[in-house]
């Protein structure tokens, strides 16, 4: 096994792989792509939500005969987006459950001849009773969904709750509420598609997830895997919002392109992309909370739901994620999570950075600073009495086996921040200040790769191979978005390999040429997919040394010698590893027992905020962020995820507000869905504990999440302390500010002293 | 995108002379066209009704900032960035150069013009409420010649103003008489950059021994279009600035102001925040006085 | 109709005319036909992007006449006679230019979509203001958004290329390696 102690190319900041492109504007996205003959699509929408179709008329003034239209009736296959449960229609047929579900494709080869007869398809509807909230959802007076609008639904216990509440000196309850959040990669979603007899369905996209996106055109098409061909375009990027959605628009040109015969491209503008596609889950959770008389936990009972909008799409993987990050990093010896997800006639919400957790994660966090409060404690020393510590269990009876450091981060944290100097200054200087200043941490963790079993189940495939030209190529389906995919797994190759950093690249992400390495999600491509490359690596060089004469050391040349000697003999160079789950993994998916993650990254963030009395705005005024991940592979990158993770942490908590009427989103622009600006984000100290994970891709654990988890909670903890007074729902505008600080007080009287 | 450019005629004549004969040959049926910061977000979201459209970029005489012993002439296809580096709108209009400096970003700036922002007359117009606090004159021109009116009665409605169909603003007059005057100018908006006016308020006000002499108030987004608060200033001139003036003007502005619930945020936030924002002005005032 | 489904002949457009990265180019095109759009079909200058269309992302901005513009906004009727400069003009003979070496020993790209904005927003700021302060820098890119980074990079690799120590420098992250024996 490699050492991992010292390292030439893991761990240093070379430059991004694909960095010179994306400077020089020579990165190819997709609506930079032109197909010979190509044509454009776009789509008919539902205006209400939720219906009968009754009819759809076109008008005569256009010329439909140069038209491509499809409806549900052209559709070869199952008309259905393949993903988990199979209820995503891919086009409408006869009703529809939300606004702006996909009814008739359109394409033409004139974008403007195309967008006027978009306004010329009629489409009538008898209107069904929509419902919009959890609590609609819940009372069932009508069922969008299903036999009872339950989308999915978990049960996790640990020991006995019920028993805990006689045995308390303290019960503490709260409800937290989180919103929907858009994604808002500045690139909007696009793909162009192909289709031929011979050849059958070649997509090109902006995705994160080739073989997702194989598997549904294979479900639409009826296709053979020889038929189906994705490939992503440089993707301008996701966080999860190009994990699914992509699925459903690749589905819908390619049925266009086949049709047409032509190829198509369908690029949503961003008011279509904002109105139409997917968006974080909202929360409403729930905290029963137990404590003894020195403020130690007894028993917590967690009510979780999210709203999943029309379809399910990732709604029961969302919830297991969030159940499994409701109980925080404490023990606890009695535990009930009951967590659901309903359905609504709300657009499908779906993957978005974090999934599940940053919603768990602001209720737990938010609610210690609750129970704090209640019991006269210091929240800091409420969480040191309650962490969880390496050989404990946690909520699923996980024994925590790898080594834990959260008191040294949170002493870190308090260190790196002042915090409980700034603290006791702002307490002094708030009341003679109309800017009202507080300090609020969260203390967290995320779980990398997939739940549970899921790793086994995705079965990933990854590996290296050499070209006959001499170029080492990684395979893999995992893409890059921004996130450093093609850096670190070129890395991680090179140094396995001892080669140098240039001399490997990535093999082109698509289905054709790359095996599906699983998705790129769940903050697994450095710990499972690292770790996969790794090993293919090793393998390589132990055959090269074997049967090659490959020497001890050697230099980049004498290892493609060696290569050559090899293809001699078996006629290509390749190496491929498939997962392997560490030893030891138990996991009861009924009972939601056992090795929930393979392994967690933890983290302790602390937010200086700034709330103005007059204005009722919140900002951000300082932050720092410990976490311990593992290997850090990049010191660049991995401090740059986690920004960008706190960034939009930040907007989630103080800025991003989809506004909902009738289920349709009517903010849907960039001028009024906000996110913060260059003027807007704090100042954001990042600092790395490193304890190397074995199963990882050279010791690294994911971090692509976890930064998501934790800014909210701390930010509404610093209002808290801030202000003295309690808010529990995200995100909090100045108008909600408002109504908690200054509404009970008449506008008549002065404010001010 | 949503728009045709090949259903919209575009034409640059080139010189003042020959837009105002254009606008005189077809009364309302050219729109004029400056920095297009409006115009073109609507013809990108495809709702840009103009069909004949009539650029006033690059013409000279009407981008020119004219400085006179008594007053400065803005032209009204100055941008915000041509605002922003003037050295007498800094010195002696510094609530202008401020707002000019909060309207979108330094992209935005470049391109869009003071006299856009007004004819566009969106009651969050950044520029709105410094003009009103600066008592500016509004100048038009046509083919029949020029007239001035305060731009306090430029607005007529919401987005409606005094503009004939064959007129264009054609100057901004500040009046240099505010050397004395305190001034006071803050926006409230969705973040600190790129933001659309929740609400404004915009004062200059002269003080001799402890009594108000002048004053003028201005808000963005309490009324269908930029307005002067005129009970609120009654409620103040001629008085000192006692507890009780404070709170008369307090209740004034509560009785004057019209805020909506709209997209951005809601008649009750807005309706607060003024009251705040008057209070925080009058506070300095009765600081600075002392 | 012709097979591309053109409704007219580039002919029938009177000729613009402008210099694009130091290039003199003539275009035949609707006069309100969006400079974004003129530079990306008909310049094949596919570098600057579309994020949103309304001149709020800053993903399109590119400088005209030594100022910097949202192409998005600009119809091309009113470019005729000026000076452009895109992504594609920034790099010194195939060589990435100082400010481009910046973003990428420091991180200021990820995804990469608004790096084409925001270098030019860069390259603005610092033509006027070669040695901006931490508040000169984030308000010369407030009008470019970037999703991924959360702009804590983009300013490090902003001062980098200006070569001014700013009173608040983006620190490089601290990493303590902790070994455990096993």
């Amino acid at each position: 096994m490699s050492t991992h102690a010292t390292t030439r190319i893991v761990g240093a900041p070379v430059p991004r792989k694909e960095g010179v492109d994306k400077l020089v504007g020579r990165a190819c996205y997709v609506d930079d792509m032109k197909r010979e003959g190509m044509w454009y699509g776009a789509t008919v929408r539902s205006t209400i939500p939720r219906g009968l179709i009754r009819s759809i008329a076109f008008d005569r003034h256009i010329d439909w005969s140069k038209f491509a239209v499809v409806t549900a009736a052209d559709i070869p296959g199952e008309n259905i987006i393949q993903l988990i449960i199979a209820d995503q229609p891919c086009l409408a047929d006869g009703k529809v459950n939300h606004c702006e579900e996909p009814i008739l494709l359109l394409a033409h080869p004139d974008k403007h001849k195309l967008r006027e007869a978009l306004g010329a398809v009629r489409v009538e509807y008898d209107p069904l009773p929509p419902i919009f909230t959890i609590e609609e959802s819940e009372r069932q007076d009508q069922i969008v969904w299903g036999a009872d609008n339950l989308l999915k639904s978990f049960m996790l216990e640990k020991g006995d709750v019920d028993s805990a509440w006689a045995r308390a000196a303290h019960i503490v309850e709260g409800e937290y509420r989180t919103g929907a959040q858009e994604h808002l990669y500045i690139e909007n979603q696009g793909v162009i598609a192909e289709y031929s007899a011979k050849d059958g369905v070649t997509v090109w996209g902006s995705l994160q997830c080739p073989y997702y996106v194989f598997k549904a055109l294979r479900g639409v098409f009826d296709l053979p895997e020889d038929k189906v061909r994705v490939v992503q375009t440089e993707t301008g990027g996701a966080f999860g919002g190009k994990e699914d959605y992509p699925s459903v628009l690749a589905c819908h040109a390619a049925l266009l392109a086949k049709k047409s015969g032509h190829p198509v491209k369908m690029v949503y503008d961003r008011m279509e992309d904002l109105a139409a596609t997917t968006k974080r889950h909202p929360a409403r959770v729930r905290h029963r909370t137990a404590l003894d008389k020195d403020g130690k936990l007894l028993a917590m009972e967690i009510h979780l739901d999210t709203d999943g909008g029309a379809y399910s799409t990732l709604s029961s993987t969302v919830l297991s994620r969030a159940t499994l990050h409701s109980t925080g990093p404490y023990l606890c010896p009695n535990v009930r999570v009951r967590a659901r997800s309903w359905a609504t006639n709300h657009v499908p919400y779906g993957a978005f950075r974090g999934f599940g957790a940053p919603q768990a994660v602001f209720a737990m966090e938010r609610d210690m600073d609750e129970i704090a409060a209640a019991l006269g404690v210091d929240p800091i020393e409420l969480r040191r009495r309650n962490f969880l510590h390496q050989g404990d269990t946690n909520a699923t009876e996980q024994l925590m086996r790898e080594p834990m450091m959260l008191d040294q981060l949170l002493d870190r944290a308090l260190q790196e921040s002042d915090y409980h100097a700034k603290r006791a200054q702002f307490a002094r200087e708030n009341a003679r200040n109309p800017i009202k200043r507080g300090m609020g941490i969260a203390a967290f963790y995320h779980g990398s790769g997939f739940t549970g079993s899921g790793e086994v189940y995705l079965n990933s495939l990854a590996g290296v191979d050499v070209t006959p030209e001499g170029k080492v190529r990684v395979l893999v389906s995992n893409t890059e978005f921004g996130q450093g995919t093609n850096t670190i797994l070129t890395q991680i190759a090179a140094e396995a390999l001892g080669i140098e950093y240039n001399d490997v690249t990535m093999a082109a992400p698509d289905t054709d040429m790359v095996p599906n390495s699983g998705p790129t999600v769940a903050s697994r491509t450095s710990m499972v997919v690292g770790r996969l490359i790794e090993r293919a690596c090793l393998q390589l060089i132990f055959l090269l040394r074997e049967q090659a004469a490959l020497g001890a050391t050697y230099t980049s040349e004498e290892f493609l010698a060696a290569c050559e000697r090899y293809r001699d003999v078996h006629g290509e160079v390749s190496s491929m590893c498939r997962y392997q789950a560490p030893p030891g993994i138990y996991w009861d998916d009924q009972k939601y027992h056992g090795e929930a993650y393979g392994a967690y990254a933890w983290a302790v963030y602390v937010a200086q905020v700034a709330v103005d009395t007059v204005t009722y705005s919140a900002e951000v005024e300082d932050f720092w962020a410990v976490q311990e991940v593992g290997r850090v592979l990049h010191p660049v990158l991995a401090a740059g995820q986690i920004e960008g993770g706190i960034a939009q942490g930040i907007g989630y908590a103080l800025y991003e507000k989809v506004v909902l009427a009738d289920g349709r989103m009517t903010n849907n622009q960039m001028t009024n869905y906000i996110m913060p600006t260059a003027e807007d984000v704090p100042p954001i100290h990042v600092y790395f504990e490193e304890i190397p994970f074995r199963h990882g891709g050279y010791g690294a654990k994911g971090i692509g999440e976890l930064p998501h988890d934790g800014p909210a909670p701390a930010i509404l903890n610093a209002i808290r302390d801030a202000t003295r007074v309690s808010f529990t729902a995200i995100p909090l505008l100045p108008e909600d500010l408002y109504a908690g600080l200054a509404a009970s007080q008449p506008v008549e009287e002065p404010a001010l002293p | 995108m949503r728009g045709n450019a090949e259903m919209h005629e575009l034409v640059a004549p080139g010189s003042l002379g020959a837009v105002l004969d254009l606008l005189a040959a077809e009364p309302g049926a050219w729109t004029p066209i400056a920095g297009g910061t409006e115009l073109m977000v609507a013809f990108s979201a495809g709702r840009l009704s103009a069909a004949k459209l009539v650029s006033l970029w690059g013409i000279p005489d009407l981008r020119t900032i004219e400085v006179t012993p008594l007053s400065v002439a803005i032209g009204a296809a100055a941008t915000f960035l041509d605002l922003r580096k003037h050295a007498v709108v800094n010195a002696e209009f510094p609530l202008l150069a401020r707002a000019a400096s909060w309207i979108g970003s330094v992209a935005n700036q470049s391109r869009a013009t003071l006299g856009g922002n007004l004819v566009n007359g969106s009651p969050a117009a950044d520029s709105s409420p410094a003009l009103l606090a600066y008592d500016a004159e509004i100048e038009t021109i046509s083919v029949r010649g020029r007239r001035k009116v305060p731009y306090s009665e430029f607005h007529l409605g919401y987005k409606r103003n005094v503009l004939a169909a064959d007129e264009l603003l054609y100057a901004i007059h500040l009046p240099r008489r505010f050397a004395r005057h305190r001034q006071y100018l803050r926006k409230v908006g969705t973040r600190r950059a790129m933001a659309i006016a929740k609400v404004a308020l915009g004062a200059t006000a002269l003080l001799e021994q402890g009594i108000i002499r002048e004053i003028r108030l201005a808000a963005a987004s309490l009324a269908p279009y930029p307005t002067r608060l005129k009970q609120t200033e009654s409620a103040l001139l001629g008085q000192a600035l006692t507890r009780e003036t404070v709170l008369a003007a307090r209740r004034a502005l509560l009785a004057e102001v019209q805020p909506i619930d709209d997209i951005r945020s809601t008649a009750e936030y807005r309706r607060r925040v003024a009251v705040n924002l008057l209070e925080e002005f009058l506070l300095e005032l009765r600081r600075e006085g002392l | 109709m012709s097979a591309n489904g053109k409704a007219r002949t580039d002919a029938l457009w009177p000729a613009i005319r402008f210099t694009v990265n130091g290039e003199s180019r003539t275009v035949n095109v609707p006069p309100m036909k969006r400079l974004l759009d003129v530079l990306r079909e008909d310049l094949h200058l596919t570098g600057t992007k579309e994020g949103c269309g309304e001149g709020e992302c800053g993903s399109c901005s590119v400088r005209m006449n030594d100022e910097l513009v949202n192409s998005c906004l600009v119809p091309v009727l009113q470019a005729e006679g000026a000076e452009i400069q895109t992504v594609e003009g920034l790099a010194l003979d195939g060589e990435l230019n100082p400010l481009q070496e910046a973003f990428l020993h420091n991180g200021g790209a990820q995804c990469g979509i608004c790096t084409p904005g925001m270098l030019m927003a860069a390259a603005q700021l610092l033509a006027h203001s070669p040695h901006p302060s931490e508040a000169e820098i984030r308000e010369g890119l407030a009008g470019n958004l970037c999703r991924c980074t959360g702009f804590i990079r983009i300013f490090a690799s902003v001062a980098a290329a200006a070569g001014a120590s700013e009173s608040e420098p983006a620190k490089e992250p601290e990493l303590e390696q902790t070994h455990h024996a096993r």
